[in-house]
């Protein structure tokens, strides 16, 4: 558990961006990252736009760009792949580099790097403001299922036990000598992932009996999380709207 | 602490009948999956305001009846009641309000981002909102001296804060009986001096599970042993710890040097 600051995504600060409530937070991340889905990619100028208005987002949010762009290295695998489209991509081919690649590989590479960096960054910076259990609060108060929101934070839960688990574990085993170093010396940590597995699901029905000691019946009670107010949905609203029109100008009236 | 203390009980006291006992185990059968018999026909009562030590070795049954209190095992046979409630279904969410269970491990108890939302978690599935809710976490945590422990997050305290949060978390359901399963497991001293200060001030039906014979000394007038899923003495705390005959065939043991009969005189 350790929500809150403890989390890695999390970025413990007092901006704005950070007092919004959550379901407004997830509904316009929601909102931007589809208008930047939607959008045409020979609109590059729209691109900016949308690049403008993560750019507003974290700074308001007190957010660094270094943060950003040390989390945004989840996209890279993608990336990676994007990048070989222009050298197998069919078509005419033109000269980058003195390099003879395919000039609709290099508009589906950039269509993909360009929207898979963008709509990463609008996660970061909605992972970055809210803590988890805010963000599930937020779904819950979107009529996301109450079943789906309960399976989601269970595991989150869940997750965290269990990276505590291993980290004592880990000390554990480091305190009486052991360093693997070779992928046979890997036995003890298969050993260790059933007892692992045990234990994990032993904490689990504990917590889990804490929590029907104290009325619990299958719903998170919303306490401590402010709605919306009319306001904080007019300005949350105000980068998805901007990232909208531009969306919808470039595919109504093509560069 | 005292004066919250007394608002609770007034608040709790219209709800039962003065002549039924706080809780009232009789029978109590239960065996786990595994086939081992962890209750074995017990039978305990325990009188309102009373404050109860349950003693015995590891595996004696005591967790798995402190889990029986509010229902949250489901005996084979016979019966538990709270008050005149008969701990099943339709009122489990009643008797679960009146059994307020703190559990060994703190870190089971507190799951939400702040120590003040937990707090709020019991009486919120009670359907407290709003200001109600407020003064609710307040009271409960103005009664274990946890005030300051309001915006923290549960896993940066100590063991000692920790156990203070997870106490309030269950008063604020405003309980009629609470049962503290191993209360003093992890506790330094100080932090178990203060756990003394906080129940010995609380004035509802205590049940302390506690291999610390002392802190049982110290809390509880009269104690309980169980062994093998059964109750083998009741009687006072002091004239139960003085039997080296009992204490030993239980694999109870006092600390090095501590003579309960000079602890007794000295009161």
């Amino acid at each position: 558990m350790g929500a809150g600051h403890s989390h890695p995504l999390y970025v413990h600060a007092h901006s704005p961006t950070h007092r919004l409530a959550p379901e407004v937070k997830v509904t316009a991340t929601v909102a931007f990252v589809s208008a930047v889905a939607v959008t045409p990619r020979e609109a590059i100028w729209a691109f900016a736009v949308h690049a403008a208005c993560v750019a507003t987002a974290a700074a308001v949010s007190h957010i660094g760009p270094g943060f950003v762009l040390r989390r945004l290295l989840v996209v890279g695998p993608f990336i990676a792949f994007a990048l070989l489209i222009p050298f197998v991509g069919s078509g005419d081919r033109i000269d980058v580099l003195g390099v003879a690649v395919s000039r609709e590989g290099l508009w589906g590479a950039w269509n993909v790097i360009a929207k898979a960096a963008l709509g990463a960054t609008a996660s970061i910076l909605l992972a970055a403001t809210t803590e988890v259990p805010r963000i599930l609060t937020g779904m819950t108060r979107l009529r996301v299922p109450a079943v789906l929101t309960a399976i989601a934070s269970f595991m989150v839960r869940y997750l965290e036990i269990i990276a505590g688990e291993l980290g004592r574990m880990r000390t554990a085993m480091a305190a009486r000598g052991y360093a693997p170093r070779w992928l046979w010396q890997a036995r003890p940590v298969a050993i260790s992932a059933g007892a692992l597995f045990i234990r994990s699901y032993e904490r689990g029905e504990r917590v889990h009996a804490a929590m029907l000691a104290r009325g619990y019946t299958g719903t998170m009670p919303e306490i401590g999380v402010p709605r919306a107010s009319g306001l904080q949905w007019w300005t949350a609203g105000l980068l998805p709207v901007v990232a909208w029109t531009a969306a919808v100008t470039a595919l109504v009236a093509p560069a | 602490m005292t004066a919250a203390g007394r608002t609770m009980r007034t608040a709790t006291d219209g709800g039962a009948r003065a002549s039924a006992p706080a809780v009232e185990v009789s029978g109590l059968r239960f065996r786990y999956p595994d086939g081992h018999e962890a209750l074995a026909g017990l039978d305990l009562r325990v009188e309102r305001g009373q404050r109860v030590a349950l003693l015995g070795p590891n595996g004696a049954g005591k967790t798995t009846l402190a889990l029986h209190l509010n229902g949250i095992s489901v005996a084979d046979a016979g019966t538990v009641r709270i008050g005149h409630l008969v701990v099943a279904e339709p009122h489990l969410a009643e008797v679960r309000r009146r059994v307020g269970l703190v559990f060994q491990d703190a870190d089971d108890q507190l799951f939400m981002p702040t120590v003040a939302e937990d707090v709020a978690f019991g009486p919120a599935n009670l359907g407290l909102r709003g200001a109600e809710l407020d003064a609710r976490v307040d009271e409960a945590l103005a009664a274990v001296g946890a005030d300051g422990l309001r915006s923290r997050t549960p896993h940066h305290l100590s063991g000692g804060e920790r156990r203070r949060a997870a106490l309030a978390t269950v008063l604020a359901m405003r309980p009629d009986v609470l049962v503290l399963d191993e209360p003093t497991s992890g506790l330094d001293p100080a932090g178990r001096r203060e756990l003394v200060d906080v129940l010995g001030g609380l004035p509802i039906t205590q049940v302390v599970i506690t291999p610390d014979l002392p802190f049982a000394l110290e809390l509880c007038p009269r104690s309980v042993i169980i062994d093998g899923g059964r109750v083998v003495a009741d009687a006072a705390t002091p004239d139960l710890l003085a039997d080296d005959d009992v204490l030993r065939r239980h694999r109870l043991e006092l600390p090095f040097g501590f003579d309960p009969r000079a602890v007794a005189r000295q009161d």
